[in-house]
């Protein structure tokens, strides 16, 4: 069978993002899956482990300063070169920022079509869409080139399969061009052991209702017992209640986790863009005609700061 | 400094938006169409920078003969001219067509600064400002929240996952931005009136030497087989507290295995 190439998805922080744990599994339906690891120096030993463990049969690595002091340019210059060496069967990427970076210098070096936000993949490279805010679905084949999808985090189920990967180290020879986008600084901000919000399980969000920043630690109380992660309506990052990376909708990001549970927030188009495709919804809002109550599956007219606490105190009591 | 703006019409992402049944594209027919929300933080940091900096800003659209509605829009913002690029093969173009024809249409207007929003509200696709540095051979600086221009070099404050990155570059160079870098001017009434008489050239493909078989439905490298209606979800139960309400969601996030 072909080799099919998973550009890994990982952070310092976390190591292996679910994500790439399940484009790992979809590869397998498609071939032999092949990790490749683009970090700094020593990523891939780091990383050999998880990927073995959900069936990566071989690792590519390209490491060092060269790779992770630009923006994704030299990455996407190494990939190109292994596809045209390995002749993979596909070339799956996160549907993260990065992600479909990478994959949009790709087609372009290869004059390749190119699928994002990718929710399946059938055997027969047919990959499924979820386009408009959640409310159509799209089935969609690259007819130039091999399939290039980048695959949206929560789409599969990630299935172990045991492999015992060996690490190829990859020669990186990239031009000029590829260093025009400097990176002179990378700075933490993120806080705390909470999921990352597009992979979670559960999120969490809260909306203008929560009233200000402060507030906002109902929030965080109620996803720490849920063992999910933060999220926030634009209106209330807007209002400067919570930071712009955990914004859901429109114009952040979109979630599917198993549970979102929304928190002061009316559902307007411009949120529900971000999480309506979500297993379960759960709404507490005091404006009983709210429009997230038309997709919640559980929903609670009142106020949230009765709400909230009580149920948080009602999880504790059950743990 | 040269600064070219990239503005995309798109169906407007608060109305019910639909694929067309007959090619699968985007229907822009039946729908309102709208300036990419993005987009307009772009043109706002264009005019921003045009008035730290001086220099001139033009408006690149690629779309049928209605964008032009949004060519205007965009224009009684402030910026001092237009591209239309417009033509009948174009109809269908895949993002990789696109870029190829946004890239001859930049070669051609030779900007310092091309700046864009970081995705549209139709597609999301989020590709446009890689694939345009790739084949310009430009630096592409994306999801900025903050950019600083000092003479020729560009810096910018890009959101991560796990926080943010400074990353700098010299120009010619693209950036794109999130609607965390700043808040769009309302265009006023004489920006309005004097937009009507701004220059607002139209280009066709071949005034950009590029072959109608590379773009449209025959250059398409990816093609939408098939699209259906997602079924809406239905509201479920929904109660009112009266004093035990948080208890009541407990209860259910129990019975679903959540608790």
């Amino acid at each position: 069978m072909s080799e099919v190439l998973v550009v890994v998805e990982a952070t310092r922080e976390f190591g292996v993002k679910k994500v790439t744990l399940e484009m790992l599994t979809l590869a397998r339906e498609l071939g032999t899956p092949s990790a490749v690891v683009l970090g700094g120096a020593g990523a891939a030993d780091a990383l050999a482990g998880k990927l073995g463990e959900y069936g990566a049969e071989k690792i590519y690595a390209a490491e060092g300063a060269e790779i992770d002091g630009y923006l994704v340019a030299p990455k996407a210059t190494v990939v190109a070169e292994l596809v045209q060496r390995v002749q993979p069967a596909a070339v799956l990427l996160a549907s993260s920022q990065e992600g479909k970076e990478i994959a949009a210098r790709l087609a372009v070096k290869l004059d390749n079509g190119i699928l994002t936000d990718v929710v399946g993949l059938a055997a027969d490279g047919t990959a499924t869409q979820v386009v408009f805010a959640g409310s159509a679905i799209v089935k969609s084949k690259v007819t130039r080139g091999l399939p290039l999808v980048t695959v949206r985090p929560n789409s599969v189920n990630p299935t172990p399969a045991a492999a015992s990967p060996a690490v190829e180290q990859l020669t990186v020879t990239t031009t000029d061009a590829d260093k025009l986008a400097k990176v002179v600084e990378r700075v933490a901000e993120q806080k705390g052991s909470r999921p990352e919000l597009t992979e979670a399980g559960v999120v969490v969000s809260g909306g203008r209702g929560v009233g200000n920043a402060d507030n906002f630690k109902l929030v965080e109380e109620l996803a720490d017992l849920l063992g999910g992660a933060v999220g926030a309506s634009r209106a209330a990052v807007d209002s400067g209640f919570y930071p712009h990376q955990f914004q859901v909708g429109q114009t952040g990001k979109t979630v599917s986790p198993q549970l979102y549970v929304a928190l002061g927030i009316s559902g307007a188009i411009q949120h529900r863009a971000g999480m309506q495709t979500s297993k379960t919804i759960v709404a507490v809002n005091k404006d009983g005609e709210a429009p997230i109550f038309e997709l919640a599956d559980f929903g609670v007219v009142g106020d949230l700061f009765k709400i909230v606490p009580q149920a948080a105190e009602e999880i504790r009591k059950r743990k | 400094m040269n600064i070219v703006v990239l503005v995309k019409q798109v169906p407007d992402s608060g109305a019910d938006r639909n694929l067309r049944s007959d090619d699968n594209t985007v229907d822009r027919g039946s729908a309102s169409n709208v300036i990419n929300e993005m987009d307009e933080y772009a043109i706002e940091e264009a005019l921003k920078i045009k008035e730290a900096h001086g220099g001139e800003v033009t408006i690149l659209t690629m779309g049928p003969d209605r964008a032009t509605e949004s060519i205007r829009k965009a224009l009684s913002m402030g910026p001092d001219k237009a591209v239309h690029v417009v033509d009948d093969a174009l109809h269908g173009s895949c993002a990789v067509a696109t870029s190829k024809v946004l890239a001859a249409a930049l070669s051609q207007l030779g900007a310092d600064l091309v700046l864009c929003g970081s995705e549209s509200t139709d597609g999301r696709v989020q590709v446009m400002p890689h694939m345009l540095a790739e084949r310009l051979g430009i630096a592409a600086l994306t999801g900025a929240r903050k950019l600083t221009v000092d003479g020729t070099t560009l810096t910018v404050e890009r959101q991560t996952e796990e926080g943010y990155e400074v990353v700098t570059a010299s120009t010619p160079a693209i950036v794109s931005v999130w609607d965390t870098i700043n808040e769009p001017r309302y265009p006023s009434f004489k920006g309005i009136m004097a937009a009507k008489k701004k220059p607002v050239q139209t280009l066709a493909l071949s005034d950009l030497g590029v072959a109608a078989g590379e773009v449209g439905f025959d250059g398409a490298t990816s093609v939408v087989v098939e699209h259906s209606k997602r079924p809406p979800r239905s509201a479920g139960v929904k109660v009112t507290d009266e004093g035990s309400g948080g208890v009541q969601l407990v209860e259910f996030l129990a019975t679903e295995k959540f608790v």
